[in-house]
């Protein structure tokens, strides 16, 4: 059975759009527009979409928050809003933008009233909170008031603060909004390392499709509260017709007409000297041996297609 | 009894939070001393000025005030600050509290507990023993009884119009002040004897909404005296039987509104 | 919501004063504008005063009843209504609680931004907040009292003056309030959490302003000595005191009088500790 099942999932809101001073209008918006999608113990999957497809009104019927206006949905073999606390126990939730953490106090005393908060032993909790330590670095502001904490600093308390109780399940809403570089990498190799042992499934929202290049097998992407896509990040370029390039560097510059079987040329830079071809199948060793006997290599390089092109081109269409 | 835990963490998590801003709770501490005294002041220039209000005395109307002001008091320690759900619900804080295995009513409650208002419970209980004195009160069991239970279902009463004011911020995100209308207006009605207001107004105050049970029938009672608008003297002892209506109002008010925020979101 | 339109024309040398009148106009304009955005927050709260004007002027004309010639504090039964309705209305006019935005300006370090803009900071302050009273005028001093009207006995004026000077009572206690605002958020720019002060200032306003009781009940030494010792009287009792002609029309007058050197002693005041503090935010960087 699947940890997370969405059977028709919809949900509508009405809102009152004002026209003049006192005429207004009731008009039903659907956010969510019937999404059925079953995922695995383990996965991680990252859910994206632009600003306003329903990516967190989903989100926030997995977690409890908000009532389905129809259809049905199961996290963990519970039905989330009637049975919201004993949910609230088996998930974790980040939200980048909100904070479960004590504003005032040090981050080391939120962990410890989180604790009595999910009735988590002693035992489990101190271990949890040692292995968040060594992960996230969090030795240096652990005794530091939140507010007071820089939001690199803040997200990696926060992503402490979802697994003190060890939810099998995690909803992360941008986790990565708003940080640094740094902070960035922090966040994506302990969620990588988190998802490695294959025992916390884990749903991503972002807007930073390099998080879901470093972490998620499985996309979804939804456009007007529907799934336009779910798969694989291969998939998706097969689907769109993206393709890898090779990029050469040759000692002698290339003739504008050269041709090899199972790439097409797209450019010549250099005066002749570095050409680039788009590979027409999966496959690039039978073009690279091929290349190596026509012309003399000197570098040559694989480029991976550009994810952010193939999702701007999904988002358009 | 772990849910007991967890709640009492929540407090202390709340309280450390407020004691790690030592001056400004100072401050605040002082500040509402200065309120109460201000409120109890206000109370006696108004009878400097006249020889009674509405047939009662200084003395009869500062054991109304006392008794209005204990249940107030004690309410808006406890669960006032709910009044900030409105803010609450705007920045989406609702939802980290739904997403936490516990209740939300009780979470909400706890995550602003205005300690620096217990001053003004101290005032309040303190006016009440002196009115009692002042007033020469013939102790029955019955008496001794409601002395203590008024006090108590005057707060479980505030409570639960606290409690409906902010879950009109389900409804109407901006409604603004309009809850301190029922519940700072609630305090300032009870905090004189009902025949001070007339007509369409007293009714729907005293009796309809009930806030006529808090303080002056319970007062009645104590001083022995027929209520002037002809409510039968055991109308006194009425106001646990109000507070439990008001508060069951306010459980089906609150999960109603739970229920449309849930389904419409922030 | 920023109160002050960062679009304000600058003044040119040549015309200078009438240069002057439509910038003041144009940031007056832009404080009506932004409160007349808040439909809904103006319908609650007019809502919320209405309520509170029933428990008071009941609770006033009780007191009324009992006292002896049936004048308390001079005040006969419909000059106390009149007193509790009008006092309902203004309240908010003259913005008696809750005005923090300097002081969360100060705290933000937004406040620089006001250095950079060719109007004075007290100037940039003081217009918009006559365009949020000249709103408030009409949104929230109307109907509360059009309810009192409706429910109760109101007092008349006879003298031909009264409404005019109450209507430069309004003005004056307006500037006095903005003024008196000012110097309690200021005090942001050396305690840095301005939340004492502002919160005392709350406390005081209502019971030393006339809003609770008109101030007329207390002892006379100690009504005299609040006039003329602190600027509270002036931003609600004098002008109540001026429609319900509760004086003799040359106290009337005086009392405006009274009024107005305390506006001004206010708003000098204000200018006083702007500079000081801009002073200080040039040297330290705020």
């Amino acid at each position: 059975m699947s940890v997370i099942a969405m059977r028709g999932l919809r949900k509508d809101f009405t809102v009152r759009v004002g026209r003049g001073r006192l005429r207004r209008e009731k008009r039903t918006v659907t956010a969510v527009d019937g999404i059925d999608l079953g995922i695995e113990r383990g996965e991680m999957v990252g859910y994206i979409g632009p600003n306003g497809a329903g990516k967190s009104t989903t989100l926030k019927m997995l977690t409890g928050v908000l009532t389905p206006s129809a259809g049905e949905v199961s996290v963990c073999g519970l039905s989330p809003v009637p049975q919201r606390t004993r949910l609230a126990l088996t998930i974790g939730v980040v939200f980048g933008q909100r904070s479960q953490l004590w504003w005032d106090l040090p981050l080391r005393d939120s962990f410890a009233l989180l604790r009595h908060v999910y009735r988590v032993p002693a035992g489990a909790h101190a271990a949890r909170l040692r292995r968040c330590r060594a992960l996230l670095e969090l030795d240096e502001f652990l005794d530091t008031p939140v507010r007071q904490l820089s939001l690199g600093q803040r997200m990696r308390g926060e992503l402490t603060a979802a697994l003190l109780h060890g939810p099998s399940v995690l909803f992360l809403d941008e986790p990565t909004i708003g940080l640094d570089v740094v902070s960035k990498q922090a966040v994506r190799s302990f969620l990588a390392e988190l998802g490695g042992s294959g025992d916390v499934t884990m749903v991503l929202t972002t807007h930073d499709l390099a998080d879901i290049e470093r972490l998620c097998r499985r996309l979804v992407v939804i456009d007007h509260g529907r799934v336009v896509h779910d798969g694989t990040i291969e998939a998706l370029h097969a689907r769109y017709g993206s393709r890898r390039r090779l990029v050469v560097d040759l000692d002698a510059p290339l003739a504008p007409d050269f041709a090899v079987p199972g790439a097409e040329l797209v450019a010549l830079d250099a005066g002749g000297h570095r050409a680039s071809f788009d590979l027409l199948s999966s496959v690039a060793g039978a073009v690279v041996a091929e290349l190596t006997s026509l012309a003399a290599v000197r570098d040559l390089a694989l480029v991976e297609p550009d994810i952010e092109d193939v999702v701007a081109r999904l988002y358009r269409s | 009894m772990g849910e007991l835990r967890a709640y009492a963490a929540l407090f202390s998590g709340q309280f450390r939070s407020v004691a790690s801003y030592r001056a400004s709770f100072v401050a605040d501490l002082v500040t509402n001393l200065f309120g109460t005294v201000l409120d109890v002041l206000a109370v006696l220039v108004l009878f400097r000025a006249t020889r009674s209000v509405a047939g009662f005395t200084l003395a009869q109307g500062l054991l109304v005030v006392s008794l209005s002001s204990c249940g107030f008091a004690l309410a808006d320690l406890t669960v006032g600050n709910i009044d900030r759900l409105k803010t609450y619900v705007r920045t989406g804080t609702m939802d980290a509290v739904l997403v936490r295995p516990l209740a939300a009513l009780p979470q909400l409650v706890l995550m602003d507990l205005p300690v620096r208002k217990a001053l003004r419970a101290v005032v309040a209980v303190s006016v009440l023993v002196v009115a009692l004195r002042l007033n020469h009160v013939e102790w029955t069991p019955g008496r001794a009884l409601l002395v203590v239970s008024a006090p108590l279902a005057g707060a479980v009463f505030f409570g639960a119009i606290f409690v409906i004011s902010a879950s009109l911020a389900f409804w109407w995100v901006e409604s603004g002040e309009i809850g301190h209308a029922f519940t700072y207006g609630g305090r300032d009605f009870t905090a004189y004897p009902t025949p001070v207001y007339s007509g369409w107004f007293r009714g729907l105050f005293a009796y309809a909404m009930g806030f006529g049970f808090v303080a002056y029938q319970p007062a009645l009672a104590l001083l022995g005296r027929a209520d002037p608008l002809g409510l039968p003297a055991w109308a006194g002892f009425l106001s646990p039987l109000v507070a439990l209506v008001a508060a069951g109002i306010a459980a089906v008010v609150w999960r109603t509104g739970i229920r449309h925020y849930r389904s419409t979101g922030s | 919501m920023d109160g002050l339109d960062a679009r304000v024309p600058v003044i040119s040398p040549r015309r200078p004063f009438r240069d002057w009148v439509s910038t003041f106009g144009a940031l007056s304009w832009s404080g009506f504008r932004r409160y007349a955005t808040y439909r809904q927050a103006t319908i609650a709260g007019s809502f919320t005063n209405t309520v509170f004007g029933f428990l008071r002027c009941y609770v006033l004309l009780a007191v009324a009843a009992g006292a002896a010639g049936g004048r308390p504090g001079g005040y006969g039964a419909e000059q106390l209504a009149s007193f509790v309705w009008v006092g309902q209305g203004l309240l908010t006019v003259v913005s008696l609680w809750g005005w923090t935005e300097l002081a969360d300006r100060i705290r933000s370090g937004d406040v620089a931004a006001d250095l950079l803009r060719p109007v004075p900071p007290i100037v940039g302050y003081l217009a918009p907040d006559l365009g949020r009273a000249g709103h408030a005028m009409i949104f929230r001093f109307l109907p509360p009292l059009a309810v009192g009207a409706l429910f109760f006995d109101l007092y008349a004026p006879s003298r031909w003056f009264t409404v005019p000077l109450f209507a430069l009572s309004i003005v004056l206690a307006v500037v006095a309030s903005l003024g008196l605002r000012f110097l309690v958020n200021a005090t942001a720019y050396w305690l840095h959490d301005a939340r004492g002060p502002i919160a005392l200032w709350t406390l005081s306003a209502g019971v030393l302003a006339g809003l609770y009781f008109p101030l007329r009940f207390l002892p006379d030494w100690l009504a005299v000595l609040l006039w003329v010792a602190t600027p509270f009287p002036g931003l609600l009792q004098t002008p109540l005191d001026v429609l319900v002609e509760r004086d003799p029309a040359p106290v009337q007058l005086g009392l405006v009088a009274l009024q107005a050197v305390w506006a001004t002693a206010l708003i000098t005041a204000a200018v006083f500790v702007q500079r000081r503090a801009e002073r200080r935010l040039v040297a330290q960087g705020g």
